[in-house]
Order: structure tokens, then C-alpha cells, then sequence
């Protein structure tokens, strides 16, 4: 009995951080049923855990986020990448308002935006939807007098809004314009549970400080796509590990090389030397004509694009 | 007339500043604790309602109060290298001078960071910046560096003082309150004027003065750099240490010009400085001016010259009449070019112009320290394509402008209380230097 309970408890150890942390628990009051189930660990390999220490956690949040080290700790072996297809953009906006959904933003905060580009006078205006770059030489993350911003081994750029001084010197670092900043005491349209507030989940917004896409590492982490991915309709979003070299847009995974080789994929502005994580897929073989991206919209609203 | 009796002409001509305060004076001070209050009401309305009372927003995240930073730690800069200057090259001329330049220095580099302080989010966080100190970051350095310099201004100055402590606390024809005097006296660190004490003071004095130039060449180069280090045209460029550094010491000689007329009309110092003294200053800003001149406009020459869109954007900018060309063209001209003809054209050169000129270049170096940080943020490299007016533009707001007055009313409140505790014009050297004069003149004849 007590040799059984041992073994099943190095299972159990092996079956990984999300299940140990509840298990390890459970594990000195339960007694083991005799009946075991086959799992994969997060190292990929097969183990065997019994059905009386397997508990999913009641919150999937609480149990999965990376709290104690205030979501400084990158997710394992993982090394996030996203592809951009610009040929696939119709300004829906979708991932614009999943995003906003997703982070508790109101509706002038945009993380994701999409701009309309025309990079020669001659050449024809295009969709751009853009997130964070996450840059591997990120030149917000050099300027944080507070480490507040920082790079993780995973490749994600987060900010660490509880130790965030407001400075925006970051902001100012950022060639692409990517951050905001909460000018006033954040309106959430809903209450956030404290459980989801943390780092990884980039909310609750807090005043005087900084705040960006995060390509929202909690999701990730419970090995879910972004919501700005699958709230597309379009599939213009691909995002997934360059270590695996593959990416996925929810309705196809494809290798990440083959699909920068064969569409030509590119980083906007590469000679920023940013090293930017996201590659765009040029704006040829259009889904749709850019005229879609102006369905519905105010004549006020188009006025925003006059300069195009 | 020897050197005690000398000593007690000069202080009995400059004690009373000491020793009353006229109504003028009680006025003018009142006045500025009015505004400093009214700047202490923007304060609270900016920290209880956010920065949303600025008009700073995610594009242009930095407004005046970075501008005024600049602009004050740029003339804090200039006070101790000047002082530390005219004192290692033995100038005859300074002492009238010097003490104004110090005790400018001094108040604008206590005043200039406090405009930093304006544009963080979070003030409650601020021990983050010793707690969680990043090496990296630019404005790292420039903690290091402002409170570095802040600590050796203040030993420039107060070496420079303790003999005229000594002179205060001893004077028995110096009217004040006896606690006063204990104070001076303390102050003085019992300095007696024994040669074993000058020879030390000689020291102190030469190694602080050799010191304070690289230092504050030092401080106005990363002063640059928190732009310089970004990736953004018009701030990236590798002159702008220099350029800085320039700018900061041309500024400070206007700001010091201006001083010099105003304390030496309303306190009738004609007799210390004198039209000489303008005019070395001139000289100055002559010099000064030409050298940030040439880095002006071999900055924008370059930018200007090649084609590099997000660069040829901002210039565009700059010179174009629909968006900043009249505040570009006021800069340059009254910056620049009027200071260079007016001190450089002898018959035009009398205190009342090189005063002028000084204070039409003071305004335009700060307006051209607005030219530094606006435009380049309104120009982003993803256009901005927002609807929102005050996101695209920036336009200072009341908030923002009742702050930047108070910082300079809290400047000329230091600056007043300053003079009603040490005298203007350095009573010791004054009188050194007008014995050694007449032992001259006795020696002649």
C-alpha cells in the first residue's frame, strides 16, 4: 500500500505544475483508487496517474496562472511567434473587440488596431492589423528605469503593472506605437475576479501606468490560442511556436518556415533592428477588396484614413 | 584703507538686503506664494483626477513639464560650469557674478526635477526607482547624475560661501537676529582666515570647481541621451549630448544676464556690476550662441539633406507654416541670430540690449525645447489614423501651464530667499579685490 502510494505520487510529480500544485494536496488525505489513467506530462512524455488524485482545478485561472513570480517565468521550452496575413484582412475588427472583451478594455482602448497602409503612392492600400511585436530586442524593455517591462525566455514581452512608476519612457521607446497608458482610473465594463488579475492576464487595468497586447500568455499557458486568433474570420492570424515551427490560425496549422518561404513573409521594419516576433504575409491575392473594410463605417469614422 | 575696513565698507553697502525686507519685496514674495499655491491646486487635481487633466496622451506622452526639465536643469548646468570656468581661469571680473550664477544653479537644479516628477503616472512608486534600479535605462543615469550634481553644486557653492560666513558672523555693523548669527557663524566652520585655513579652502575650491565641469558635462549629455537612446527622428541623432550640453550653458548665461539687470536695478548694485560685466557676459552668449548655432543647423541640414521618409516627415514638420515654421523660425531667429548681430555689433552693444536680446533667447530656448519633444512624438512612424483630436495634436492644458508657472515661482522665491540670507555680491572677495586694487594704486604713485 504504502510502496503504491509513493509510486503514484512520483506520477503524480510527473504529471506536471498544473496538476501538482492541487494534487500534492489531495494527495496526503486521498487514498488511491486502484484505477489509473494515461496522461502526457508537459515534457511530452507518458505517464500513468491515478483517478483519485486527478483533480482539475476548480478555476482554471487560479491553478494555471503564474502568480508567485509575478508571470516573470516564461512558459517552458516555448517560444511564441505570431503570422500576420495581410492578404487576408478586411478590417472586421473582430480581434479588436475580442481583444477589448478579453482585457476588460472600454472601447476606445485598442491593444490590437488596424491601420490602413499604402506603402508606395502607387501601390495599392492594404489592411494592417497589429499587435505588440514582442520584439527580441525590445527597445521599451532597455529604457524601464524599474524593470517593469521585461523579455521572458518565451519571447513574450509583459508588464508588470504593479511595479510600473508611469513613466512612459517605454512609450516613447516604442517606434511602433503600441502601448497606452491608463490617464484616468480604468472603467472596466465588467468587475474582474481577483483570481484572474495578474500579470499574465494583464488586467485589471491600474492608473498611471502602462499597458499593451501581451499575446495573453494565460490563455497559452492553458495551451489555448489568443483571442484576437480565434476571434478572427478571416484566419488572418497564425500564432504558435517557433521552437515547433508551427503556427495556427485555429482552422490550420502550418509550418512556420514553409509558410514565411512560400508567401514571403517579412517583419515590419526590419531594419529598426527590433527583431520583431510577429512576420507579416504581404497584402497579394487579396480575400477581399480593401472597399470591404469601409462597410458600415460613419463618413466621420473614414475621415481617419483621408491620408491614404 | 586696508583689508578689514574694506570688508566693513562692502558689507555695510550690501547689508541691507539682510537685514530688512521692504514691502516691495514682501509683496513680490507674496506673489509668488500665491501662484506656488495655485500650482499646488493643479498638483492635486492632477494627482486625484490622473493625467487626463494634461494634454498628454499615448502619442505624445511627454509635454511641458519634460520641456520645462529640460529648460531648468539646462540653466542649473550652466550656473556651476560658468562659475567653475571664470574660477580656474583666474577672471578678475567674476565675483560679482558668481554668486548669482551658483545660487541659479543651485534652484534650478532643485526646481528641474521636480518637473520630471510631473510626468510620473504613479508618484507613490517613486522608491521603485532605487528599489527596482535597472542599470540599463537612461533614466537611471539620470537619477544618478541629477542628485550627484545636486550634491556637488551645493559643495561649489557653499565652499565658495564660507568665508562670507565667517564675515556675517562676525560683523558687529551686520544688523540681524543673534540666532542669525549663530547660524552664520556655525556655517562658517570657524573659519578665521588662518593661513592653514585658506590654503585648504584653496583646495576644496580647485578640486570641486575642476570637478563640476565634467560633471555636469556628464548630466546634460544623459539629459540628452533619455531621447537620444530612442529609435525616433529628431531625438536619435549622436550630437545631441553635445548639443545639449551647448544649449544648456547658452540658455544659462541669458538667464543669468537677465538676473544680473533685475537684482542690480531693484538693489542699485551699479557700483558691482558694472556695463563690463554685461558685456563679458555677451561675449558669452557670442560664443555660446554661435557653437549651438552650428550644431543646429548641421542638424537639420543632415535631416534635411537625405531622404529618409519618417526624418523628412519631421522637418517637414518643422518648416512648414501649417504646422510649427513660425515657432521654428522664432528659435532660430531670436535664439540665434539676433543675440549673435545685436551683442556682435559694438555700438549696439549696451546693457539694455544684451538684456533684451538675452531675454528673447531665453523664451526662444525654451520654445525650442518644445520643438525638441512635440513634434517628434506627434510624428509616428504607424500613422496615428484617430479620430481623436487631443490624441493627434498635443495642446498644453491649464493644469500643465499653472504647474510650469508655479516651477518658476518657486525658482525666484528660493532665488528671493537666498538673497536675504547671503549677499548678492561675495563680500570677501569684493573687498580682497578692491584692497589689493588700492595697494596698486598706492604702489604706483
Amino acid at each position: 500500500m504504502k510502496k503504491e502510494a509513493r509510486r503514484a505520487a512520483i506520477k503524480a510529480f510527473l504529471a506536471g505544475g498544473a496538476l501538482l500544485s492541487t494534487g500534492w494536496l489531495a494527495l496526503s488525505k486521498k487514498k488511491p483508487s486502484g484505477d489509473t489513467v494515461k496522461l502526457l506530462s508537459q515534457d511530452g512524455e507518458l505517464v500513468e496517474v491515478d483517478r483519485e488524485y486527478l483533480k482539475v482545478p476548480t478555476h482554471m485561472h487560479a491553478g494555471l496562472l503564474n502568480k508567485s513570480t509575478t508571470g516573470r517565468e516564461a512558459i517552458p521550452g516555448k517560444k511564441f511567434v505570431m503570422v500576420i496575413d495581410l492578404g487576408r484582412c478586411r478590417n472586421a475588427l473582430k480581434c479588436v473587440t475580442a481583444c477589448q472583451k478579453m482585457h476588460y478594455l472600454p472601447e476606445e482602448k485598442e491593444w490590437v488596431k488596424i491601420k490602413l497602409m499604402k506603402d508606395t503612392e502607387k501601390g495599392a492600400p492594404y489592411w494592417f492589423p497589429k499587435t505588440c511585436f514582442h520584439c527580441d530586442n525590445p527597445p521599451c524593455v532597455k529604457v524601464c528605469p524599474v524593470d517593469a517591462t521585461f523579455k521572458r525566455e518565451d519571447g513574450l514581452v509583459l508588464i508588470d503593472n504593479q511595479q510600473c512608476i508611469g513613466c512612459k519612457f517605454c512609450m516613447a521607446a516604442c517606434p511602433y506605437s503600441t502601448r497606452v497608458f491608463n490617464w484616468e482610473d480604468p472603467k472596466e465594463p465588467q468587475p474582474i475576479s481577483e483570481e484572474y488579475s495578474s500579470t499574465e492576464t494583464s488586467v485589471p487595468s491600474v492608473h498611471g501606468t502602462v499597458e499593451k497586447c501581451d499575446f495573453c500568455p494565460d490563455m497559452v499557458r492553458q495551451g489555448k490560442l489568443p483571442d484576437c486568433v480565434t476571434a478572427c474570420p478571416n484566419g488572418v492570424f497564425y500564432f504558435g511556436d517557433e521552437n515547433e515551427d508551427a503556427v495556427t490560425n485555429g482552422d490550420e496549422t502550418v509550418r512556420l518556415s514553409q509558410l514565411l518561404k512560400d508567401k514571403a513573409g517579412y517583419r515590419y521594419m526590419e531594419e529598426l533592428g527590433t527583431e520583431p516576433r510577429v512576420y507579416y504575409l504581404p497584402a497579394s491575392n487579396r480575400m477581399f477588396p480593401v472597399e470591404r473594410g469601409f462597410k458600415g463605417m460613419s463618413d466621420e469614422e473614414k475621415q481617419k484614413f483621408e491620408d491614404i | 584703507m586696508n583689508f578689514k575696513e574694506n570688508i566693513n565698507l562692502t558689507l555695510k553697502d550690501l547689508s541691507p538686503v539682510l537685514e530688512h525686507t521692504s514691502k516691495k519685496e514682501k509683496i513680490w514674495m507674496a506673489f509668488l506664494g500665491v501662484i506656488i499655491l495655485w500650482g499646488c491646486y493643479a498638483l492635486y487635481i492632477q494627482i486625484t483626477q490622473g493625467h487626463i487633466v494634461t494634454g498628454m496622451r499615448d502619442n505624445v506622452v511627454w509635454g511641458i513639464f519634460i520641456v520645462n526639465f529640460i529648460f531648468l536643469i539646462g540653466i542649473g548646468y550652466s550656473g556651476s560650469v560658468i562659475a567653475a570656468l571664470l574660477y580656474l581661469f583666474k577672471m578678475k571680473w567674476r565675483f560679482p557674478i558668481i554668486r548669482i550664477a551658483m545660487l541659479m544653479t543651485l534652484f534650478a537644479t532643485i526646481t528641474g526635477p521636480l518637473f520630471i516628477l510631473l510626468c510620473i503616472g504613479r508618484l507613490d512608486r517613486l522608491h521603485h526607482l532605487f528599489l527596482y534600479a535597472r542599470l540599463q535605462s537612461p533614466i537611471t543615469w539620470d537619477v544618478i547624475a541629477v542628485i550627484t550634481y545636486l550634491v556637488g553644486s551645493l559643495i561649489f557653492l557653499y565652499v565658495a560661501l564660507i568665508r562670507d560666513f565667517a564675515v556675517y558672523g562676525q560683523s558687529k555693523d551686520l544688523k540681524v537676529s543673534d540666532g542669525r548669527k549663530k547660524w552664520y557663524k556655525r556655517l562658517s566652520f570657524g573659519f578665521k582666515n588662518l593661513p592653514s585655513q585658506e590654503k585648504h579652502l584653496k583646495i576644496s575650491r580647485d578640486i570641486i570647481a575642476i570637478m563640476i565641469i565634467p560633471i555636469a558635462i556628464m548630466v546634460s549629455s544623459i539629459l540628452s541621451w533619455i531621447f537620444g537612446m530612442t529609435l525616433r527622428p529628431g531625438w536619435h541623432s549622436t550630437i545631441f549630448g553635445p548639443y545639449f550640453v551647448l544649449a544648456a550653458i547658452y540658455s544659462g548665461l541669458g538667464v543669468i544676464v537677465i538676473l544680473m539687470y533685475i537684482l542690480r536695478k531693484i538693489y542699485s548694485l551699479e557700483k558691482y556690476i558694472k556695463k563690463e560685466h554685461f558685456i563679458y557676459m555677451g561675449y558669452g552668449i557670442m560664443i555660446f550662441g554661435a557653437g549651438y548655432g552650428y550644431f543646429t543647423f548641421s542638424e537639420y541640414f543632415t535631416d534635411w539633406y537625405t531622404s529618409k521618409a519618417w526624418e523628412a516627415e519631421l522637418i517637414h514638420k518643422l518648416f512648414s507654416w501649417d504646422h510649427y515654421g513660425y515657432w521654428t523660425l522664432f528659435a532660430n531667429l531670436g535664439g540665434i541670430l539676433l543675440p549673435l548681430l545685436i551683442i556682435g555689433i559694438p555700438k549696439l552693444r549696451t546693457i539694455g540690449s544684451i538684456t533684451l536680446v538675452s531675454l528673447i533667447m531665453v523664451v526662444a530656448m525654451w520654445i525650442k525645447r518644445y520643438l525638441i519633444v512635440i513634434p517628434t512624438l506627434e510624428n509616428t512612424l504607424i500613422p496615428m489614423q484617430d479620430l481623436r483630436e487631443e490624441y493627434v495634436h498635443y495642446s498644453a492644458t491649464w493644469v500643465e501651464w499653472v504647474l510650469v508657472a508655479a516651477g518658476f515661482a518657486l525658482f525666484g522665491l528660493l532665488f528671493t530667499l537666498a538673497i536675504k540670507f547671503v549677499t548678492i555680491i561675495p563680500v570677501w572677495q569684493t573687498a580682497l579685490m578692491n584692497t589689493e586694487e588700492q595697494n596698486k594704486n598706492i604702489e604706483k604713485s
